[in-house]
């Protein structure tokens, strides 16, 4: 008889009211407010700890280094207390034939009711054997249980885009999950960003397991409630960019006075991520608050869109209510040095509006 | 079948068992390990294969330089910085640019909080479940385990009866719920578990206590890198301004903020490493004395390039706080020098590699090299090329190629600087060592073991938590006097580079000796090569058939069941692989580039 996830929690010593506060901070982290909190409570006091398969293929594994960074929750409750974490090779103590079993043991008694988390993509070139696990290639394991499973959590920028080894000219063709030729049709959510914030995963999959269904994804398949936004929009150096007070150089006098990073080749205005509202590790700082333009790991193709350090060159116009959506994919066109565009702010301006007339809105 | 003796002493014999381990879990990456064990349970040949390539230095060429170190970082999340900081130094090495104190002391803090979580999570959550057993731990007493804790380590707060009793009532109901997650399909009822309970439940404790306190360790690289995993990095310097009392200080990256909660985790992270990691180390590795296999080269080839330079820009061994050289024959009265730019030093092989050269008995300088991936199993390998049983040593066998310094195989990481700092007469590390060897009561000679690798990453994440505090007091010194630089921008523009460059860099990364190789031309990446710790010590065979570090270091073991792995996970571990590093090189001249045009 599998325990629910509440059972689970007090067994562990986890008391009610500790519990309770659990669920009220979960609702908070999800930004549903505190009438949610009691819901999250029921949802936890009846559901089972879900079996999750994480499975690592071509990846650098910083998607499971940034997880076990999650401050809430803990990745050891995460592990103990919320999912049953029953193959990671990451972790797992089992190794070789006893470590693959547990895929085909957690297919017969799970069949179609556990998670497939991926970290990582599997490459097609080489016969798929630039990537072996148990002396076949990894496309073969991630296939069959994405066969068997309920449903697909791609993490990172390779699970979701193929991030780094599929940048130009990979030589792996190392593929994206939703991508991959034969790939049992499941529900996929992507949680991009090389890697993705601690909490923002851990946030995904407390969802999940309360709400019993997805977050509301957008047409690209990433959760609304991290990616709608781009980082500009909630960037505490925003007035900066608005007053046209610029990073020239780093470590000039505007680097020191924490201005807009724009002229040094940030992505924030092109980068639909939560980094300037969550933040990094426990909401400490993120790349912009300390110093380095964003260079938009949580997007599509970010490696091929020219130097971190070229600035952008259309400043869309549309205000901070537009989303991912209804902007569109919007490819950041990136110029180089020589003839770079001299922005102050009016200049900005200028181009932005030019953006709007020319392309409707900014639908490119 | 036949015995081979191999030129750095090792006699190979493969008629016995053939013993598969695929995956090897707990390490980063993917990796196999075959071995064949005889009559009495040792193991007489041993093989060792990465099983994945990414090809990253390809897609690196073409690309602007002050970008590299980003793409570069992506080899690694685990070791996530070190790959960055090398790749920043050549570039800079190449241009000849100087970075100022205030960004050498930054580096160095954020590449010692990458030694000290990297070792501390390697031991507690990729290495610990070869020696500790959870499930004994349910039979431990809370009462005797705190008795035991307080001996281990009497100044770490959390040791009373109840505190183990809680500990232990969570890990019987998650046993008990039958869903056991990480710990399921464990070798639990293997006699290589020797621990008694209370150890055992100390043991998994700390597994809590240091997943928690991880994540603090890293903060560090929040501050200055804005995020971790994957802080940002920025030639000439580094990326997080300083501005202490000025105007708009409570918006910039340093500030008297910052440098506190700096100051708090530096102060936090020594207390955790000296009353939980230190003495879990000494009572664990007590109890384990009698385990004393996995040696390998250690003993005799061991090779450091040193790192942590005390004052920005000064790469000799003098500056270098964590030693450099290179030890061969098992002769410690003599450290070799090293040089990174001599071709005559470093070379890398690719006779057992799935690589092709055009001439495959010599070896090739990184600044020269050549790849061309080519997959294929030797002749007597069992089962298809997707479907491999048993691999062909004899013919090419791993996705790792062969790295040799003058034609050495070496073993490379905290065991191998501590080697040569001990052999160097380093007088910190001296001091370790003879403390640690006193308090376990043991000779020297137990340093070149598994357990003494072991140790000797333990003892590394003490001396990086003492020097973060050094760096951390010296960059407040700094700033005291005046000096908030933390980057050098008179080179950043690439228009104001020369044609032609090329450049070297080099770190200590947690797992060993790390370089990057650049050529530059017409401000573009001409050609990027890394040799990284873990195809040092994953190295298959080489031209002239000497083994690498992980196959002579699983020689000669004894297992006690041949269908659970436990000794040859022990002895692996012990060296924290990293198969995304070692694997994902290649070259720049290999025919795959005929075809690349980036950008």
């Amino acid at each position: 008889m599998t325990e629910t996830f509440y059972e689970v929690m007090r067994r562990q010593g986890i008391t009610r009211r500790s519990f309770l506060k659990y669920c009220s901070l979960t609702a908070a982290a999800l930004g549903l407010g505190p009438s949610f909190a009691p819901q999250i409570a029921h949802a936890m006091e009846t559901k089972p700890r879900i079996p999750v398969l994480w499975l690592h293929g071509l990846e650098c594994t910083c998607c499971s280094e940034s997880f076990i960074r999650s401050a809430h929750p803990l990745a050891k409750d995460v592990i103990l207390s919320m999912i049953s974490l029953d193959y990671d090779d990451t972790i797992m103590a089992a190794a070789g034939t006893q470590a693959e079993a547990i895929i085909q043991e957690t297919i017969d008694k799970y069949d179609g009711n556990y998670i497939l988390a991926c970290e990582g993509n599997p490459p097609l070139n080489q016969e798929g054997m630039s990537c072996i696990i148990a002396g076949k290639p990894y496309l073969e394991q991630l296939k069959h249980a994405a066969e068997h499973c309920k449903a697909i959590i791609s993490w990172g920028s390779c699970a979701s885009w193929g991030c780094v080894q599929a940048a130009r000219p990979n030589p792996t063709q190392a593929t994206p999950i939703h991508k991959v030729p034969g790939l049992a049709p499941k529900p996929i959510i992507k949680v991009p960003g090389c890697p993705p914030i601690a909490e923002v995963m851990t946030a995904v999959i407390t969802y999940i397991l309360t709400f019993e269904r997805f977050p509301e994804l957008d047409r690209q398949g990433r959760p609304k409630m991290f990616y709608s936004q781009r980082i500009h929009d909630k960037c505490y150096r925003r007035p900066h960019f608005d007053a046209g007070q610029f990073v020239e150089s780093f470590d000039d006098e505007g680097a020191r006075k924490g201005y807009c990073l724009y002229k040094v080749g940030c992505k924030g205005p092109t980068t639909y991520n939560a980094c300037s509202t969550v933040r990094w590790n426990g909401g400490l700082s993120f790349p912009i608050q300390s110093g380095h333009p964003c260079f938009g790991c949580s997007e599509d193709g970010f490696w091929d869109k020219g130097s971190f350090y070229d600035r952008l060159t259309d400043v869309h116009g549309f205000g901070v209510e537009a989303d991912a959506d209804e902007i569109g994919a919007t490819a950041a066109m990136i110029v180089g040095g020589a003839a770079a565009v001299h922005a102050g702010v009016s200049v900005v301006k200028r181009i932005a509006d030019k953006n709007m007339t020319n392309k409707d809105g900014g639908e490119s | 079948m036949a015995t081979i003796q191999t030129p750095n002493g090792y006699n190979l014999d493969t008629s016995g068992q053939r013993v598969v381990v695929d995956p090897v879990t707990r390490i980063e990456g993917h990796m196999r390990c075959e071995v064949n064990i005889d009559e009495n349970m040792i193991i007489r040949n041993a093989v060792s294969t990465g099983t994945m390539w990414r090809g990253l230095e390809v897609i690196l060429k073409g690309r602007d330089p002050r970008d590299a170190w980003a793409f570069t970082q992506r080899i690694c999340g685990v070791c996530t910085g070190t790959h960055a900081l090398t790749s920043v130094r050549a570039v800079e090495d190449a241009l000849k640019i100087n970075i100022p104190e205030n960004a050498n002391s930054i580096r160095n803090i954020m590449q010692l909080s990458l030694q000290i979580h990297d070792h501390l999570v390697h031991f507690y959550h990729l290495h610990a479940l070869d020696w500790v057993n959870p499930i004994n731990a349910l039979k431990a007493d809370p009462k005797a385990t705190s008795e035991l804790q307080i001996q281990t380590s009497p100044r770490h707060p959390k040791s009373s009866p109840g505190y183990f009793r809680d500990i232990q009532n969570r890990l019987k109901k998650f046993v008990e719920s039958g869903q056991l997650g990480p710990f399921k399909n464990g070798y639990w009822t293997n006699p290589a578990y020797i621990l008694p309970p209370e150890a055992d439940l100390m043991a998994v404790t700390h597994y809590l206590e240091a997943l928690d306190f991880q994540k603090e360790i890293m903060t560090t690289r929040t501050i200055f890198g804005g995020k971790d995993t994957h802080p940002n990095w920025l030639v000439g310097g580094v990326p997080c301004a300083i501005n202490i009392d000025g105007d708009l200080a409570a918006g910039a990256p340093i500030n008297m903020d910052r440098l506190n909660y700096v100051n708090g985790v530096v102060n936090r992270t020594i207390e955790f490493v000296e009353n939980v990691y230190i003495p879990d180390i000494i009572a664990i590795g007590k109890l384990y004395k009698g385990w004393l296999y996995g040696g390998g080269l250690s003993g005799t080839s061991v090779l450091a390039y040193g790192d942590i330079p005390d004052k920005a820009n000064d790469y000799s061994p003098e500056n270098l706080m964590m030693p450099s050289g290179a030890i061969i024959n098992g002769n410690l009265k003599e450290v070799h020098p090293v040089d990174l730019r001599d071709p005559e030093q470093v070379q890398e092989f690719v006779p057992h590699s799935w690589y092709k050269y055009p001439d495959e008995k010599k070896g090739l300088h990184p600044w020269d090299g050549i790849t061309e991936p080519h997959y294929e199993l030797g002749p007597n390998a069992k089962g298809t090329s997707t479907r491999i049983e048993e691999l062909d040593e004899a013919a090419k066998y791993s996705w790792i190629k062969a790295p040799r310094w003058r034609g050495h195989a070496m073993e490379v990481g905290p065991l191998a600087r501590y080697v040569v700092g001990y052999a160097l007469g380093h007088e910190e590390i001296t001091d370790q060592i003879k403390r640690t060897l006193r308090a376990l009561d043991a000779p020297v000679d137990a340093l070149f073991s598994t357990l003494g690798r072991t140790a000797a990453r333990a003892l590394e994440a003490q001396w990086a938590a003492h020097k973060q505090r050094y760096f951390m007091d010296k960059l407040i010194a700094t700033i005291k006097a005046g000096d908030q630089s933390t980057a050098n921008t008179e080179k950043f523009d690439p228009k104001t580079w020369p044609t032609e460059v090329k450049g070297v860099g080099f770190t200590e990364a947690p797992r060993g000796a790390l370089a990057h190789w650049i050529k530059i031309k017409d401000t573009k990446i001409d050609n990027y090569q890394c040799v990284v710790p873990t195809t040092w010590n994953g190295s298959p065979r080489d031209n002239e058939g000497n083994i690498g570090a992980f196959e002579a270091s699983l020689m000669n073991t004894k297992v006690e069941r041949a269908e659970e792995p436990v000794e040859i996970l022990r002895t692996i571990h012990s060296f924290d692989p990293c198969l995304a590093c070692s694997t994902h090189v290649m070259g720049p001249d290999g025919k795959e580039l005929a075809k690349v045009k980036v950008r």
